[in-house]
């Protein structure tokens, strides 16, 4: 702790992927005992940029040291043993082993039969001890929380001696109560010299938990700060590049009721909790938000908006008509407009052009086929007139779709939804990964849309976006939706504790 | 090594690609030419003058095609949507046996309703086929690639059992061959003594068919989506099951009336050997036009002038024929390859 040497220095670091420059000269040093929030938009070249620290891409130029010593391109397994260790978004821990299992694997050579347990036993719970990071060392990870497995995965990092650890977006998954155990982890950390970087998008997160922050914009670092000395209006500002407003929302009288689930439950999934006796009523003029830690019955809902679920139980009421076959095709028939959570496995068929996904919700009306045959004129002028009312950046409409955007793909998933003028509208996580001017874009075509008299579903993980835009918030925990509460009635702690399975005081 | 996606390619990469592809096919099959102990330049001289080199070559080249654009384009329809048929040598050979059932006498009817209603009795039998493992998919999701590939050999032995019974020629002096339709059955010859058939310009004709199909109709936009990802087609509404059954059915009867042309058009009558393996390079050829049904025309007639090209090769150089298997299996190989840099960077460490 009493050298000069950094922990960490990246030298003039370049990627291209074809004309796209995800990494641009990028230079930073992360010294010892300190942690540094690595902030920018998605697709501004974070996860490029730990990918190449990591070993995982190769920089096109540019050179990564650890504790003075240059690492080898391309090479995991020298990063680890340099002592770089990373924990990323999406666990990479295997389900059906221990806890203890799973932080040795790999630590071991192969042709040892029998792993020296009371020994690994000892150092995590010594390790464990140490940084507040508790543990059952024999419980299968299938049988933990999130954050436990969190914990596991920094565990992991830590027992193979990192002196560097490397967090990508480690709060996306955690209620505000884990996030807060997690900042009380990263000190401790760094208080015993290892040095942290956080990646993050989430501004008071930054605030909360950094000491400086290296804000990325379109793969350029385009700002170094202290925390102390700066602010989040500076560091949006950092991120996007202007000035940033939040969305203002106009008073609407409040409709009928359009959307109306009455107790109802559905099928247990593979993957994700099932609803469970859910009961929710959209009224026109409204946005309903849903906050909830992903993974409690988000799916599900949006599922049986969607069309993609049927209730197992219980009444789904749209338009005051019950409805029975239930499909995606007959949530658009009563018009019903879906902006799915995930663009790229259900909001578009990547590799179709913009045209072919334009129609692809309505491509059966007569106005697009007669007799089997598509008109691919009207289509075209139709997805024309779409790019320009949505000011979508594209070069044509027979570009592959796969080539736009995040934001420009969800202005052309918007403006096909929102076209029909529809009564119902499920938002599913319509700003992730948007860049903040697409962001603004999307709230204020939700907020048209409310003004115009439509009931509004937003799904989000994020509690900024849900405060901003909703009238009434809904929390949903393990399949249960709570009782709605009106704008301003929760504080964001009680939302917090409501989203971890506590009921509302 | 790893693999980094690249962005589009262009279309001067999206040419270059498969003509090196080619290129590449010739020299790993010059090398094994040369373990054989001929001169590879004289011997792909020959190939090449064996396949195109006379009106004859032409026309038979032309012959050889023709079952493999039917096969060739019932995998590409099949492939597009990303319905894995293994299985057209089966459909291949229930078209032909259909034809043989009804062709032989059992209707007594001139050819302009016999042809085409032999045509039809192909193209739903061979739809039928390919609709068991499509619904077992749809409903269990049992994997078509098992079903339809164990089907081949199930069809074959069915066939084999019809030509040693009910079918067996009387005539035939005990070989396994069925009598030969009758004369209104058959398609006649494009040039008078000559072997190329209408079966050819019905298969063309067919591929320009599915081309519009695939372009600017419903279904083939259909088809497209659900290939491309079925998961967002079923989220946007489109009926992904039965798009996949409606493909089947197209595919399965596409691959029937192959079967039909071959015994209608050119051999007259069902044999074990009716097809050396139509079914499979149909596979090649579907992938070297990478699905493409206009493209379908030309890589079947370019498959076909390899093994045209090699037998007459063979005769000549002494290099044995097994090399047009070489050089068509190559070519599938190197083509594979050629899709895969097209679309990915190769980055060594």
């Amino acid at each position: 702790m009493s050298t000069n040497i950094p922990a960490l220095r990246l030298t003039s670091i370049t990627k291209r992927f074809g004309p796209l420059t995800a990494n641009d000269t990028i230079s930073f040093d992360v010294n010892q005992g300190e942690v540094i929030a690595l902030l920018g938009e998605n697709g501004a070249g974070k996860t490029t940029l730990m990918n190449i620290l990591f070993g995982h891409y190769v920089a096109d130029e540019g050179s990564v040291e650890v504790f003075g010593q240059t690492l080898p391109p391309g090479d995991p397994k020298a990063a680890l043993a340099a002592g770089v260790g990373m924990v990323h978004q999406h666990f990479t821990l295997a389900d059906n082993m221990t806890v203890l299992d799973n932080i040795a694997l790999g630590t071991q050579s192969l042709f040892r039969p029998r792993l020296d347990r009371t020994a690994a036993k000892t150092k995590i719970a010594r390790l464990a001890q140490d940084f507040g990071l508790s543990v059952k060392p024999d419980a299968l990870v299938a049988d933990l929380s999130v954050g436990e497995r969190q914990r596991v995965e920094i565990l992991k990092a830590l027992y193979r001696d990192a002196r560097v650890l490397i967090l990508d977006e480690p709060t996306a998954v955690l209620t505000p109560t884990e996030t807060d155990a997690l900042f009380k982890t990263l000190k401790l950390l760094v208080a015993k010299g290892l040095s942290i970087i956080f990646i993050s998008h989430k501004l008071h997160e930054v605030m909360a938990a950094s000491d400086r922050v290296l804000v990325l914009r379109a793969g350029k670092l385009s700002g170094e700060r202290q925390t102390a000395a700066t602010n989040r209006r500076e560091l949006a500002e950092l991120m996007v590049g202007r000035e940033i407003t939040p969305p203002a929302v106009p008073t609407v009288p409040l409709g009928p009721v359009l959307f109306e689930l009455s107790s109802v439950s559905t099928a247990r999934q593979a993957h994700g909790t099932p609803l469970k006796h859910a009961d929710l009523i959209l009224h026109g003029g409204e946005i309903t938000g849903i906050a909830g830690v992903s993974g409690n019955g988000q799916a599900a809902l949006a599922g049986l908006i969607a069309g993609t679920e049927t209730p197992s139980a219980g009444t789904v009421t749209v338009n005051g008509n019950t409805i029975s076959g239930w499909s995606p095709r007959a949530a658009l028939a009563v018009g019903i407009a879906r902006v799915p959570e995930d663009r790229h496995s259900q909001g578009a068929v990547a590799d179709m052009s913009v045209m072919e996904n334009v129609i692809a919700e309505r491509y059966r009306d007569s106005r697009f086929s007669r007799s089997g045959l598509l008109d691919w004129a009207a289509a075209r002028k139709f997805t024309q007139s779409i790019i320009e009312d949505y000011n979508v950046k594209c070069p044509s409409p027979d570009a592959r779709i796969r080539l736009l955007s995040g934001g420009n793909m969800q202005k052309l998933i918007l403006g096909r939804a929102l076209d029909p003028d529809p009564s119902v509208i499920l938002a599913n996580q319509p700003s992730r990964g948007l860049d903040v001017g697409a962001v603004a874009y999307v709230h204020q075509k939700l907020l048209e849309a409310r003004s115009r008299g439509a009931a509004i579903l937003l799904i989000s993980e994020d509690l900024e976006e849900l405060l901003a835009l909703s009238d009434r918030i809904v929390v949903i925990s393990e399949g249960h939706l709570s009782r709605p509460s009106a704008r301003g009635e929760l504080t964001v702690r009680q939302i917090g504790e409501m989203m971890a399975g506590h009921e509302a005081a | 090594m790893r693999l980094e996606p690249k962005p589009a390619p262009s279309l001067a990469a999206s040419i270059l690609y498969p003509v090196g592809a080619i290129f590449g096919t010739f020299i790993i099959a010059g090398l094994l030419v040369m373990a054989a102990g001929a001169n590879p330049i004289s011997v792909f001289g020959l190939v090449l003058k064996g396949a195109a080199g006379s009106q004859f070559a032409i026309l038979e080249t032309l012959t050889r095609a023709t079952p493999l654009i039917f096969t060739g384009l019932a995998v590409a329809v099949a492939f597009r949507a990303k319905l894995w048929n293994i299985g057209a040598e089966a459909q291949f050979y229930i078209g032909a046996t259909v034809t043989v059932i009804l062709g032989t006498g059992a209707l007594p009817l001139p050819a302009f309703i016999l042809v085409p209603l032999l045509m039809i009795a192909a193209l739903l039998c061979g739809a039928l086929l390919l609709a068991g493992p499509a619904w077992l998919k749809i409903r269990f999701g049992v994997d078509e690639v098992v079903t339809t590939l164990l089907l081949n050999f199930i069809v074959l032995l069915f066939v084999s059992m019809l030509l040693e019974g009910v079918l067996k020629d009387p005539m035939s002096l005990g070989w396994p061959q069925s009598a030969k339709v009758m004369t209104e059955a058959q398609l006649p010859r494009i040039i008078t003594g000559k072997r190329l058939h209408y079966g050819f310009v019905i298969a063309v004709a067919l591929a320009i068919a599915l081309w519009f199909v695939m372009k600017k109709t419903v279904l083939g936009y259909e088809m497209r989506a659900v290939g491309h990802n079925a998961g967002a087609a079923r989220f946007l509404g489109m009926p992904v099951n039965g798009i996949v059954m409606k493909t089947a059915l197209l595919s399965g009867g596409i691959a029937a009336l192959g079967g039909f042309s071959e015994v209608a058009g050119l051999k007259g009558n069902l044999t074990l050997d009716l097809s050396p393996g139509f079914g499979y390079t149909g596979i090649v050829v579907a992938m070297l036009a990478m699905l493409n049904p206009i493209g379908v025309v030309f890589s079947a007639i370019f498959v076909a002038g390899i093994f045209v090209g090699a037998a007459a090769m063979s005769r000549a150089a002494g290099v044995p024929s097994y090399i047009a298997d070489v050089i068509v299996a190559t070519s599938l190989l190197t083509m594979v390859t050629a899709i895969m840099l097209s679309r990915y960077r190769v980055r060594w460490r």
